[in-house]
């Protein structure tokens, strides 16, 4: 599809329509051989790295689940102190688990440190790996295993943290967001980030048909419309000059968000038994704001 | 070579420099905090061609050292009590890749309350780990300890992570006369590092920190049980070219005035030193009384203390740390070590010195005073007691 070897082999054992999956065979092919692979505890670290297999065909290293970052900045002292660090590319592929919450401190350590890094955040939304959990990356109304609906809940609470401009706010090189529905677009910001002499960051939204709730062959299209309805926004930020962010895809007629939500069955509270046009609202409300807010 | 006056964390620095690690990753935490310091003054002149990484936290600097470690390159970091403890998840997968990274530590208490003196609870917490431990008793083993320590995590049989451990304030702070060898010399004893199957090289792609299933983990943990029982023979061979070396032997149990002892005290750290005073006193008043310092705690020498406990007739464990809740670490290993003897010795347990409390020769004496009345009675009443508490404190 993209590139005539594959790095991240086929055979793994990660979900048949997973937007991880997706996003990682994109990212390390664009990469190409010369790359070295760190990923916290997640889906695709136990997914690709089950004994005595492998999935990846490039070197791999997993740690734990909140350190990604600091085995990463190890690498690359590592590699320079050997005398190798040129042209090669050390890629972080963290789910939003580990990059959002339990990763947060250890990534804004290796921002601030300025280690040469490609740090990606597969975000799908919730704690995947341990069946559907809610954290910080997971969207307001959204139902998980923890934030369920019920008589005094609508699903989650909370907004999402808006983790691309936590990590455009340590004024490192490259940050960027993307979406395996916009190929071009994230290969593009890959190679902008693989380019740059220090760290970079790209905010990969990849649903989970599984923990979503949508059928496996709909990954692409719930994927664009999270672009096209303006819930997820595909832009980038290059040397760390915030002020000068850029809209890389431009919606001229953006689509209600109803259309994204009733793609997914854990937004489906929000349509039966009762129509809650009142939480639906808040979150176009939400989007209509930050269009605003930010001249979009 | 040359003597020096320096102080147990400096001793660690220059020891860590002399084996040229090539990435060091640190934070701060007293008392350990002039091992990063003097660290990073060697990389700033030059005088250590090292990448010192400034970390964020403990956890980061063993997660750096992993990450540095299985690319290919010798590692070092310090730290003590909580910086250790935040560690602790990292030194189980440090040790289960089979990473030789060595580090120092500064014994300091856990907390709370909040306290930055020394005793061992840090290092007995991370027992289980898989990592090799070493006690320094001084600053010139302190040293050693630390060029011993790679040559043996390296060693193709053992390929397990190391901590060196020094008592806080006692040595980490106090200055000594330490003879440091040269890096010629050190070169001759230790060479450049090469790793055996951990490296991250795209010429030759592997796959580090695997997932495994019941179907693989128990033998993962089983070949680090063997290397832990291989590295036994190692630690002896090593000290043993050490001596050749540098004309110090260590033992990993070093007996002193032991051979015909009825009261033998076991101990650890900076406290044999004056362990080894009160004997002498006794000792002129006719006590038969001497001491068995543990310098290496994991591998536990077993066999070592089986042989040393076949004379003594009481054998008086001195912890400085409470498995609370059940006795002393060391006691407990060693109790369990001497299971097997057909004629024991009895057995007591003393802690002392918890949070920094000071440890006096009169302690000692108090020590050899309650394992003579158990020698006289011939029985043990009391398994567990503790020295120098207040008790009229406690409400």
């Amino acid at each position: 599809m993209i590139e005539e070897t594959e790095f991240l082999a086929p055979g793994h054992r990660m979900c048949a329509g997973c937007g991880v999956a997706l996003s990682a065979r994109i990212a390390v092919n664009t990469a190409g051989k010369d790359t070295i692979v760190v990923s916290p505890t997640g889906c695709m670290e136990v997914t690709t790295t089950q004994y005595p297999e492998t999935a990846w065909r490039v070197p791999f290293l997993h740690v734990a689940f909140e350190n990604a970052a600091s085995a990463a900045s190890g690498i690359d002292s590592a590699l320079k102190m050997l005398g190798k660090r040129e042209n090669k590319n050390i890629l972080v592929f963290a789910g939003d688990g580990g990059t959002f919450d339990i990763g947060l401190q250890a990534l804004s350590g290796m921002f601030e440190r300025g280690h040469k890094v490609t740090f990606i955040c597969n975000d799908n939304e919730a704690y995947m790996n341990t069946g559907i959990q809610r954290c910080s990356a997971t969207p307001y109304g959204a139902w998980t295993t923890t934030s369920p609906p019920g008589k005094y809940s609508i699903g989650e609470s909370k907004p999402k943290k808006p983790i691309a401009r936590i990590a455009a706010a340590h004024c490192i090189p490259y940050v960027a967001t993307a979406t395996i529905a916009y190929v071009a677009d994230y290969q593009k910001k890959l190679k902008k980030a693989l380019a740059v002499d220090g760290p970079s960051f790209i905010h990969v939204l990849a649903p989970c048909p599984s923990g979503w709730r949508f059928a496996s062959d709909e990954l692409i299209e719930v994927s664009r419309l999270a672009v096209q309805t303006g819930v997820f926004v595909l832009w980038e930020v290059e040397n760390g000059e915030m002020e000068n962010l850029k809209i890389t895809k431009k919606i001229p007629q953006r689509k209600p968000v109803e259309e994204y939500l009733k793609t997914q069955g854990r937004f489906k509270h929000l349509f039966k038994p009762v129509l809650r046009k009142d939480v639906i609202g808040q979150i176009q409300a939400e989007i209509d704001k930050k269009f605003e807010r930010f001249g979009l | 070579m040359a003597w020096r006056i320096i102080e147990g964390n400096q001793a660690l620095a220059i020891g860590a420099k002399l084996c040229r690690p090539k990435v060091i990753a640190s934070y701060p935490i007293t008392p350990s905090t002039h091992v990063p310091e003097t660290i990073s003054e060697f990389v700033a002149d030059g005088e250590l061609k090292a990448d010192f990484i400034n970390v964020e936290s403990e956890q980061s600097a063993i997660s750096a050292c992993i990450g540095a470690q299985a690319t290919g390159v010798r590692t070092f970091t310090a730290t003590a009590s909580q910086g250790l403890a935040l560690m602790h998840e990292m030194l189980y997968i440090a040790s289960g890749m089979r990473l030789p990274i060595v580090i120092g530590c500064a014994n300091r208490a856990l907390s709370a309350p909040i306290n930055i003196w020394c005793d061992h609870s840090d290092t007995m917490a991370e027992r289980d780990a898989g990592w090799l431990q070493f006690y320094a008793e001084n600053n010139q083993e302190a040293l050693d300890l630390v060029l011993q320590a790679y040559k043996i995590a390296e060693n193709k049989e053992v390929l397990l992570p190391g901590m060196v451990a020094i008592d806080a304030y006692t040595l980490t702070h106090t200055f000594e006369r330490v003879d440091v060898p040269s890096q010629a010399e050190v070169d001759r004893f230790l060479p450049p590092y090469k790793p055996l199957y951990a490296f991250l090289d795209p010429e030759k792609p592997i796959t580090q920190g695997s997932f495994g299933t019941p179907e693989h983990y128990m033998e993962f943990k089983y070949s680090q049980q063997k290397a832990m029982e291989a590295s036994k023979e190692i630690i002896d061979q090593v000290f043993k070219e050490f001596d050749g070396k540098f004309k110090r032997r260590y033992h990993k149990i070093e007996k002193y005035k032991a051979d015909d002892a009825e009261i033998l005290l076991l101990t650890m750290g900076s406290m044999s030193g004056t362990a080894k005073d009160a004997v002498d006193r006794l000792r002129e008043k006719g006590i038969k009384v001497g001491l068995a310092k543990f310098t290496v705690f994991r591998p536990f020498p077993a066999k070592e203390l089986i042989e040393i406990a076949k004379r003594p007739k009481v054998l008086a464990v001195v912890d400085r740390n409470i498995s609370l809740g059940h006795k002393g670490a060391l006691f407990s290993d060693a109790t369990s070590a001497l299971a097997s003897m057909e004629r024991r010795p009895l057995t007591v347990n003393f802690i002392i010195g918890l949070g920094g409390r000071d440890i006096s020769p009169q302690n000692f004496y108090e020590i050899v005073e309650k394992s003579e009345k158990i020698l006289k009675k011939g029985k043990v009443e009391k398994e567990l007691e503790w020295i120098g508490v207040k008790k009229e404190m406690i409400p």
